[in-house]
């Protein structure tokens, strides 16, 4: 045979391959083009442009201009604020969730019994949805006097007035980041678990009879052994404070005035409440490549868990 | 008996950490049964003091609460369907054939799912109002079906995979084809990989908040999660109807939370079908 019909026969197995798996695969593939694709591509063009949702051939290319804005321009302050409390975020959630989530771990690890019974009940807040729990925290931390908090926080004389918790940046940020430890920490023991479960039995057992006492076991063994669940708990967990959005709409929406905004409620309002439909896709893009590239170098690191 | 007392010390610092999980439910249960009122109860509740009903009297019979559970029923009930078909075909396609591109297509599933649903929800819009879909159910079940099948896909295809050829090749020799194939072996050994999913697609429709809030503008079209929204800034001081409002859309997603735990823990079905 000579390459040409060798070409012609492997482009009709091809399209015979293609025929037989369409009936499968191409209604998926379609709603995925059409719902999931194309707006994450129009998404990057809409963000060049001065999007007018009315009339989308009326909208104007504007090159990065709306690039520039967030990051020098007329927003430079609103978006930087944006920026900051992400960070903030990460850097006041993160590391007590980590801590709370691992210690849990060990611990239920450590006992022999309500095993099931404590993991399903610390693995409750992570599953109840943010709308239930925001609301049950912004009762928790009402004004006044009859707040439970502002209560039982007078009553132990850590406070001699009522804090009005919401109507100031960092008791309110406070607050979100509370609301952020209390839903993240399940998840932490739950994976850290995982982790402590692949640890042999033998390793400790041969350090008990070297006479390891249990802090250096826990320091020697458990902390080394465990580090690449460390490393997978932490870039989630960074991942997951670029991600935070319904804890500050439903708390405090930003307020007051802006102080408390992330980047994605600081995007939606700037889409849905101001109609600057062009100027919040550069804020999702800026937000997007942050996520995407913080998940690449996680799945880089960790190809194992998809496995 | 040091041993011991280090299990007791164990026990007491968890049962610590179950209270403290739990005091922002039972506050929520309690002061959805108290009395209706205009202002918080003093001194805040923790434990009921009294079982009383008025406030999901109320939520149902006058803020139509029973309308936003159809509503949030119907939405989910039709996504999961939909979602579970889709990516189930899918799936199989990508675990069972070989095509042109089957990399290249996978990738690009993979690659979608990186990017948060919130960040395209801006283009979506403009999509869904190109096609003038935006205020309709049709316009949102797409969105949610879009969104929903490359995940899916994806884990199911790792499910397919695991099942034995030799269950398939027995039915391709009695004469039957991809489809039989499909339904009589692929679907029914994965039952409860795809109840399980199914859990999970449901609830994350069942919680939705931003696609329903951004496209829905006509109240009796409303989710349970927008309601309740609406209805916590109508009422931001009648807290007993707010916390009533709140149960109601945390039982089912407690029953589902349930059912997923025992689902998790049995293993896909499968190596029992083959005798070696």
């Amino acid at each position: 045979m000579d390459k040409n019909s060798i070409e012609k026969t492997s482009f009709r197995k091809g399209a015979r391959q293609l025929i037989a798996v369409a009936p499968f695969i191409l209604i998926g593939f379609v709603f995925v083009c059409i719902f999931v694709i194309y707006p994450q591509i129009k998404n990057v063009w809409m963000s060049l442009t001065e999007y007018n949702i009315m009339q989308p051939s009326n909208s104007v290319f504007v090159g990065i201009q709306n690039y520039a804005k967030a990051f020098v321009g007329d927003e430079k302050d609103k978006f930087w604020i944006a920026f900051r409390n992400v960070i903030l975020y990460g850097v006041f959630t993160i590391p007590p969730g980590m801590l709370i989530g691992l210690i849990l771990a060990v611990l239920i690890n450590g006992v022999k019994k309500f095993n099931t019974f404590f993991r399903a009940i610390l693995y409750l807040p992570v599953l109840i949805d943010w709308i239930v729990v925001s609301i049950i925290f912004l009762y928790l931390f009402s004004d006044g006097k009859a707040g439970l908090v502002n209560y039982y926080l007078m009553k132990l004389n850590i406070l001699q007035q009522p804090i009005a918790w919401f109507s100031s940046t960092w008791t309110a940020n406070a607050v979100i980041w509370i609301f952020g430890i209390w839903k993240s920490i399940g998840w932490v023991m739950i994976i850290y678990l995982a982790g402590l479960q692949g640890i042999s039995k033998d390793i400790y057992e041969a350090a008990e009879i070297d006479g390891a006492t249990k802090t250096q076991k826990f320091l020697k063994i458990t902390i080394p052994l465990i580090r690449p669940t460390t490393y997978f708990v932490l870039i989630n967990l960074i991942i997951g404070s670029f991600n935070v959005f319904f804890a500050v709409y439903m708390l405090t929406s930003g307020g007051p005035i802006g102080t408390t905004d992330v980047l994605q409620n600081y995007m939606y309002n700037q889409a849905f409440k101001y109609m600057n439909f062009g100027y919040a896709c550069a804020i999702s893009v800026i937000t997007g490549l942050s996520i995407l590239l913080l998940t690449i170098f996680r799945d880089k690191f960790f190809k194992y868990e998809r496995n | 008996m040091k041993h011991r007392l280090g299990q007791s010390a164990k026990y007491l610092f968890l049962w610590l950490f179950v209270i403290i999980s739990l005091i922002p439910f039972l506050s929520m249960i309690s002061t959805s049964f108290s009395q209706a009122m205009y202002e918080l109860p003093y001194p805040p509740k923790i434990l009921p003091d009294s079982v009383n009903f008025s406030n999901y009297v109320k939520v149902i019979e006058e803020d139509n609460f029973l309308r936003y559970f159809v509503n949030s029923v119907f939405l989910a009930t039709v996504v999961t369907a939909c979602v579970l078909l889709i990516s189930s075909m899918s799936a199989y396609g990508f675990a069972r054939f070989d095509f042109p591109f089957k990399k290249l297509i996978f990738n690009l599933y993979l690659f979608t799912m990186m990017v948060p649903g919130v960040l395209n929800l801006i283009a979506q819009y403009s999509v869904i109002s190109g096609m003038h879909l935006v205020n309709t159910y049709t316009g949102i079940l797409l969105l949610m079906v879009g969104g929903g099948i490359a995940g899916n896909t994806f884990f199911l295809r790792g499910f397919f995979e695991n099942i034995p050829h030799e269950l398939e090749e027995s039915v391709i020799i009695d004469g039957g084809g991809r489809w039989c194939v499909f339904w009589h072996i692929i679907l029914p050994l994965s039952k409860p990989s795809l109840g399980t999913l199914g859990i999970m697609v449901f609830s994350g429709i069942w919680s939705d908040f931003f696609t329903v809030l951004t496209f829905i503008k006509d109240s009796d079209k409303w989710t349970l999660p927008v309601a309740l929204q609406l209805l916590r800034g109508e009422h931001a001081t009648e807290w007993g109807t707010v916390m009533a409002a709140s149960v109601l859309l945390f039982i089912p997603e407690l029953i589902m939370f349930i059912i997923v735990q025992k689902n998790l823990v049995q293993s896909a079905g499968g190596e029992g079908a083959v005798k070696g």
